[in-house]
């Protein structure tokens, strides 16, 4: 095979050819050096501090499931819940958790519509992200039930007793809504990586190509199948794109629909979609910034990449700021004394140490990333991802624990603190998400190969046709 | 008995491919397909394909999806158990927006898949055109027609050379049982 999709002086005739654009890939990657490189991942032996970080990982589901499994004996009395606050750290890791996610729904089906390029060297593990971090969410609201082997109750499912779940509940909306973000992510995703496997597929032998050519279905590459294929695909990013932004709304509701004072707000569903994504990202950048460094992406994740991923998270950063202060505006303007208590007790009262931590973390962090020496230096970027990480999750602890701990009457108030329960289920939420992502990583290719080589300049027909002339 | 199932030909990138696809479709061939590790734009006119229906099965099954949602609750709530909630109508439609629109896009992701499952013929794991050793370069960087001998208008012999007369490389007959 000596025919060489390599085109001359690739690199700035193909620049050029996109209006001075930059490369999405740099480091003059033909295809088959794309292809060698990503496959080339899956197919090596595995690395020895793979199955250190996997040890690690699936040490951590344990924890989870030692945790679960004490809490189904015992009960939620394990944890720190006291009279008013029956929501502590479950739910606040539910919403943290299915936060998280949005960023890849976001990178796959948004930006998809959007039409920006860039997406197809992230978005693949950023949708593997999405779907790991849905499946920690839904471990939360499962086993806050307390009787889990009652869990079924929450299904509009024909029973003994002839009773019904309630449809105007919020909580029963939930249900459907993050069921149907998880069955559709994962319906996304496979969709996505149908073309990749055939690509393990054809690069594979003996059992490895039988179970690849079965999941790959029999991909040929056809551009009759290529025409439904992409119809399907943008069909999906369609239907995702509302999804995404309805699943964290219906979240919001959980809380927004109840009259408690600091919950009881109509700014809550765009805020909690501005706070996901900014979430989401910070955890993208995590990961990102990690694997691109032990797996050598550094020509598809480059820095550019990078910097527009950071450039989002400064837009939904300072949106989630803007809404903490027009939060507080509403509390004053409102007049009612009791919505204005529950903000200034957000900000001073006895949770004022996280709702800090969380203001610095949330609205200050960000604010880095106006200049462009930071917005590309990666250990900043590394730095403050993990920060955006940190304040979100106190975001969510603030909304839920201080306004249930400040509830309608003050002779039923009580501080909350977590219980050593609490803080292990939370642990090892990370270990079963790792111990996901890493056999993720581990089995299939973490970069979209099929659309990276589609946004390449050489996929471009309109490249080769004036040899010489004006591109 | 083995038996001649089509024809393969390589092209070296994407704008060759699509120029194979114009004269492949000019000549009259009705069986043929243009394979490339990712869709190239432009080519769908190239074979001359009608626009995917895709879109008519995901419409179908939006609205499936949304109708069977609202019943179900309908059902459930002002039929089957009807309670009174915070002084709401049993049937409050404005409360079962959310449940209705949820099944609006679960089941039009799923018509999305299997509607392109089916229309692909997938999963289909034999194909005349992985009996050739090269043709598993498609899925990394090779551009290659393939004609099935079903069409009518295939002939062994006149296939190659007008393979090779529109600059095709790697010609090849797929022979199998």
């Amino acid at each position: 095979m000596s025919i060489s999709n390599k085109h001359p002086q690739r690199d700035s005739a193909a620049t050029e050819a996109m209006g001075g654009e930059e490369l999405l890939v740099t480091g003059g990657h033909s295809f088959s050096t794309l292809t060698d490189k990503v496959s080339g991942i899956v197919e090596t032996k595995t690395p020895p501090k793979w199955y250190l970080l996997f040890a690690m990982a699936v040490s951590g589901m344990m924890v989870l499931l030692g945790a679960i499994g004490w809490l189904i004996w015992e009960g939620t009395g394990i944890w720190g819940l006291n009279n008013p606050v029956g929501w502590g750290w479950a739910i606040v890791n539910f919403v943290f958790w299915v936060g998280i996610g949005h960023a890849g729904t976001l990178i796959s089906a948004i930006l998809f519509l959007l039409r920006q390029q860039w997406r197809t060297a992230i978005n693949r593990f950023a949708e593997a992200m999405t779907i790991f971090a849905v499946i920690c969410a839904l471990v939360f609201p499962g086993i806050h039930v307390g009787r889990i082997w009652l869990a079924y109750y929450m299904f509009p499912i024909p029973n003994q007793m002839l009773i019904w779940p309630n449809f105007r509940s919020p909580l029963l909306w939930d249900i459907f809504a993050v069921g149907t973000y998880f069955t559709v992510s994962t319906l996304f995703w496979y969709v996505g990586l149908i073309p990749d496997l055939a690509t393990l597929r054809d690069r594979a032998t003996k059992v490895r190509k039988k179970v690849l050519g079965f999941f790959a279905m029999g991909w040929r590459g056809g551009n009759r199948q290529w025409q439904h294929y992409e119809k399907a695909y943008l069909m999906l990013a369609g239907l995702a794109t509302p999804l995404v932004l309805s699943v964290h709304s219906v979240v919001a509701t959980d809380f927004a629909t109840s009259m408690v004072p600091g919950w009881h707000t109509t700014i809550f569903p765009p805020y909690f979609v501005a706070g996901a994504v900014f979430s989401g990202f910070g955890m993208v950048m995590t990961l990102a910034i990690i694997a691109r460094k032990i797996y050598g992406l550094e020509d598809i994740i480059t820095v550019n990449h990078l910097e527009k991923m950071n450039k989002i998270i400064l837009v939904t950063g300072s949106m989630v700021g803007y809404a903490y202060m027009t939060e507080f505006f509403i509390a004053w303007y409102s007049g009612n004394e009791f919505e204005v208590f529950a903000f200034i007790n957000r900000a001073f009262g006895p949770y004022a140490w996280a709702y800090w931590i969380m203001f610095l973390c949330n609205v200050i962090t960000p604010q880095i990333f106006w200049f462009k020496k930071l917005r590309r230096s990666i250990p900043v970027m590394f730095v403050a991802s993990i920060f955006v990480n940190i304040g979100m999750w106190f975001e969510r602890f603030v909304i839920t624990v201080t306004s249930l701990s400040r509830d309608f009457l003050p002779s039923s108030w009580d501080y909350y603190s977590p219980s050593i329960w609490d803080i292990l289920t939370f642990v090892g939420s990370f270990g079963l998400f790792f111990t996901f992502f890493l056999l993720f990583l581990r089995f299939l290719p973490m970069v979209a190969l099929s659309e990276v080589k589609g946004v390449m300049p050489e996929a471009d027909p309109h490249n080769y046709h004036s040899e010489g002339g004006a591109k | 008995m083995s038996q001649t199932l089509g024809a393969l030909a390589r092209f070296t990138n994407p704008a060759e491919l699509i120029e194979a696809a114009k004269k492949v479709r000019d000549a009259g061939y009705k069986k043929f397909d243009c394979h490339s590790p990712f869709p190239i734009h432009g080519m769908d006119d190239a074979m001359g394909l009608k626009r995917s229906p895709l879109g008519y099965i995901v419409g179908g099954m939006t609205l499936t999806g949304a109708t069977v949602g609202m019943t179900l609750q309908y059902w459930v709530a002002a039929v089957e158990y009807p309670l009174i909630i915070s002084g709401k109508p049993f049937f409050s439609w404005q409360a079962f927006i959310i449940v209705t629109f949820a099944l609006f896009v679960l089941f039009g992701a799923f018509g999305a898949v299997l509607g392109m499952f089916h229309l692909n013929r997938l999963p289909r794991l034999h194909h005349p055109v992985f009996y050739s050793d090269k043709f598993a370069k498609v899925t990394d960087d090779a551009f290659y027609v393939s004609i099935e001998a079903e069409d009518e208008k295939f002939d062994d012999e006149k296939i190659k050379k007008f393979l090779s007369s529109i600059g095709g490389t790697d010609v090849e007959l797929l022979v199998g049982e």
